[in-house]
């Protein structure tokens, strides 16, 4: 791998881990209240896709369209996706987990539930929308905007790089400094004192939620646009960036961030050394590697003190 | 002035005011619009198949047609009954309840009373399973074999996992793959040669061990974690598996597997036999190794081994505290499950002659557990029951309902057994009432919590 090889594939790699990173922080939110694996958070980023070419077919952009017709197809297109995204992940707390919490299930039975979730909602998808793959129509001509150590960046890339960024901020700024914050953080730490405090449990959680649905969504917008929308999109992101909020110390927010850029650069730079086809196989790999050596992730488990 | 002293100010009908809660809000009217919901989702499902050249196809026949209209009218009648007649047919279900409950428990009382009305519906499953094989078509018989009893036979090892240990397991269709991958390496049939090449009756025991060790090796370093971790590194076990499967082209023939896998044989004693194209002496090899797996799994089930699962099942603090080697027992849970798994794979590939990596998509391991758990966890005639149950279901129904849209509805299954009836359809009494008691708050029901031994 030369030099040059090797700044081309870390731009990259930083790219994609900002994507990990935001739905790695969906998981991350989920376990710190719930202290359960949401499994079905992949379909919530596989909806956000369709989301997105739902509404960009509604509108069309149609060929060349202006710079300010530009920007307002991706904001339309992100719009839908975090309404898609939103609603499903609240939807499925109110049809799938809620009923299970209000009775006090076991971990299993909610773990199960979550993949019976996802099950019903990618085939779903892929019944509802056809199951062959299809790509976003091009809203904007793609071109390099600037190089940085001589690897080119385009706009597409700026986009993912720059809204998963915007969005780690907002969301990090809403937990540490909001009164909606301050509730998630007080039912990850004690659900039951929190409720006595008077913190509306049914609310925070699912609002925690729509959160995270949001921001999976429009993480399924981001890598549609680079890749292409299907009903099993979902699935190897979504545990690839479980991987990175496990890596990272699940229930920590900045750990999950942290872990995603992480994972990230790791599997990108497997494709120059090893091979595209081992992409994935790196990921879990240093998720095993992680747990068997620091099985609380690099930054710490910090369930409840989410930042 | 404090909030208190201003309520008292108020006059009745101002306070009356304020505690009214709009119509929409009530309990009667938010069940309504879930209804609602309820109804445009079920049109949704039933409806059409979309397309990808036009993604609007689907959405638009099931809003226009009259689908939507007869799903909105079966959900809003169930309200309107549940509603407005609710008492009156709690009523009916109060009075039918002694008529159908009294005599089904007297019938299990007689059969927990009578070792030998046991014995005896035991022996009758055994020849209906031995007899009615021969009188179904080719096709039956193929699904049978193929479908029914390799899934049984997964079933019931991921039984010991998830019904007995409590551990999630989500890649139990890998070991499955090891135990077929093992089968084509000591036959002779992948790019790398075995030190012998064996008949598929040596290679079970091989598997086997193959198996446990694969096990023990993934379970070593995950099962000393909190179990929800031990859920997604399965996953991800299975897809490492599965990518290995496919890209290692110079290990495992690639995408193109391995072909021409022998059936087996037997040359022993005098006795010759080759196993051969007809699925009928498969299904007695089955039926046999289903059988002896049973026997050695209800031995165990009761044995110390199954007793350490109970316990690390229910509180494994507790048991850890009463001297139970919690991670070794998991990890001897893992690998047994595991080691069924290999026999399932030795049988399938020398039935099926070639396998790919394609045969072991992650679909199946999430298959085998959705048979587990509907069935019920815990319950080896549950077990048996629900897989045959649901591999034979989408076989009879697949000329009505569109097989592509099955795994939709093993989803939504999935997720209304965990809703209203998490024990499955014939449950072990002790796992129903572990399940029970751990919704009030005692006990844990399942090995998902943080290990007592801590982190290492």
């Amino acid at each position: 791998m030369s030099l040059q090889e090797f700044w081309d594939y870390l731009v990259l790699g930083l790219m994609l881990g900002s994507l990990y990173a935001v739905i790695a922080i969906g998981y991350t939110l989920v376990y710190g209240v719930l202290q359960l694996i949401n499994f079905a958070h992949s379909e919530v980023f596989m909806v956000g896709a369709y989301g997105s070419l739902i509404v960009l077919t509604l509108v069309d952009p149609g060929a060349n369209p202006s710079m300010l017709a530009s920007i307002g197809f991706v904001a339309l297109a992100m719009a839908g996706s975090a309404l898609f995204g939103g609603v499903t992940a609240y939807g499925l707390e109110k049809v799938a987990y809620r009923p299970l919490r209000r009775r006090g299930a076991p971990r299993l039975i909610f773990l199960i539930t979550a993949i019976g979730a996802s099950f019903f909602l990618y085939n779903l998808a892929g019944k509802l929308f056809g199951r062959d793959p299809s790509t976003l129509p091009e809203m904007y001509k793609n071109e390099n905007v600037f190089t940085i150590f001589g690897a080119g960046v385009n706009i597409t890339q700026l986009l993912q790089f720059a809204t998963a960024v915007v969005m780690m901020i907002a969301l990090d700024l809403l937990v540490n400094r909001t009164k909606l914050g301050k509730g998630i953080r007080a039912v990850a730490q004690d659900a039951e004192v929190a409720s006595l405090m008077g913190v509306d449990i049914d609310k925070v959680i699912s609002r925690t939620f729509i959160i995270g649905g949001v921001l999976g969504g429009v993480a399924g917008f981001l890598f549609a646009n680079l890749n292409q929308v299907s009903y099993t999109m979902g699935f190897i992101p979504g545990i690839t960036a479980f991987a990175a909020a496990v890596v990272g110390g699940i229930g920590n927010i900045r750990g999950a961030m942290l872990g995603g850029v992480l994972i990230g650069i790791v599997e990108t730079m497997t494709v120059p050394l090893l091979g595209d086809e081992w992409r994935s196989v790196s990921a879990m790999v240093v998720l095993i590697l992680v747990l068997m050596f620091r099985p609380m992730g690099i930054l710490g488990e910090r369930v409840g003190r989410a930042a | 002035m404090s909030a208190v002293e201003t309520s008292q100010n108020l006059t009745p009908s101002q306070a009356a005011k304020l505690r009214r809660t709009a119509w929409y809000r009530q309990p009667r009217f938010s069940r309504l619009w879930a209804m609602v919901a309820l109804g445009v989702l079920l049109a949704l499902v039933t409806g059409e198949q979309g397309n990808t050249r036009d993604i609007f196809y689907s959405l638009e026949t099931t809003f226009t047609g009259g689908g939507l209209w007869v799903c909105l009218a079966l959900t809003v009648g169930v309200w309107v009954l549940r509603e407005f007649a609710g008492d009156g047919l709690k009523g009916l279900a109060e009075k039918a309840k002694p008529g159908t409950v009294a005599p089904l428990a007297a019938v299990r009382g007689r059969f927990q009373a009578d070792k030998r009305l046991r014995w005896g519906l035991i022996v009758l499953a055994l020849v209906l399973a031995l007899a009615i094989p021969s009188m179904v078509e080719r096709y039956w018989q193929t699904v049978l074999v193929d479908q029914i009893a390799i899934f049984v036979l997964l079933a019931i090892g991921l039984n010991v996992v998830i019904g007995w240990a409590g551990l999630l397991d989500l890649g139990f269709f890998a070991f499955f793959a090891v135990g077929a991958y093992s089968t084509a390496f000591w036959t002779g049939r992948l790019p790398i040669e075995p030190p012998v090449v064996l008949n598929p009756f040596w290679v079970i025991p091989i598997a086997v061990v193959t198996c446990l060790l694969t096990g023990l090796l993934l379970g070593a370093p995950t099962l000393r974690l909190r179990g929800d971790y031990l859920a997604i590194v399965t996953l991800g076990f299975h897809e490492i598996i599965y990518l290995v499967a496919k890209n290692a082209d110079g290990v495992t023939g690639g995408p193109q597997g391995a072909r021409m896998i022998p059936d087996f044989s037997i040359d022993f004693a005098g006795i010759s036999y080759k196993w051969s194209i007809d699925p009928l002496p498969y299904w007695y090899l089955l039926v046999f190794f289903i059988v002896i797996v049973i026997i050695l799994f209800s031995r165990l089930e009761h044995s110390r081994v199954g007793r350490a699962w109970t316990a690390i099942r229910e509180d494994e603090i507790a048991a850890a505290a009463n001297g139970v080697d919690t991670v070794r027992f998991k990890l001897m849970a893992f690998a047994i499950g595991a080691s069924t798994s290999g026999v399932a794979g030795v049988v399938f590939t020398s039935k099926y002659g070639y396998i790919n990596p394609e045969v072991f998509p992650l679909l199946q391991s999430i298959l085998v557990l959705a048979y587990v758990i509907f069935g019920g966890m815990g319950s080896i005639p549950g077990v048996l029951i629900g897989a045959a149950a649901l591999v034979w279901l989408p076989e009879a129904l697949k000329d009505y309902v569109d097989p592509s849209d099955r795994y939709m509805y093993l989803g939504a299954l999935l997720v209304i057994m965990m809703i209203y009836r998490p024990q499955g359809i014939w449950p072990s009494r002790r796992r129903q009432r572990e399940l029970k008691l751990a919704e009030q708050g005692i006990g844990d029901a399942d090995a998902m919590s943080e290990p007592a031994g801590g982190k290492f």
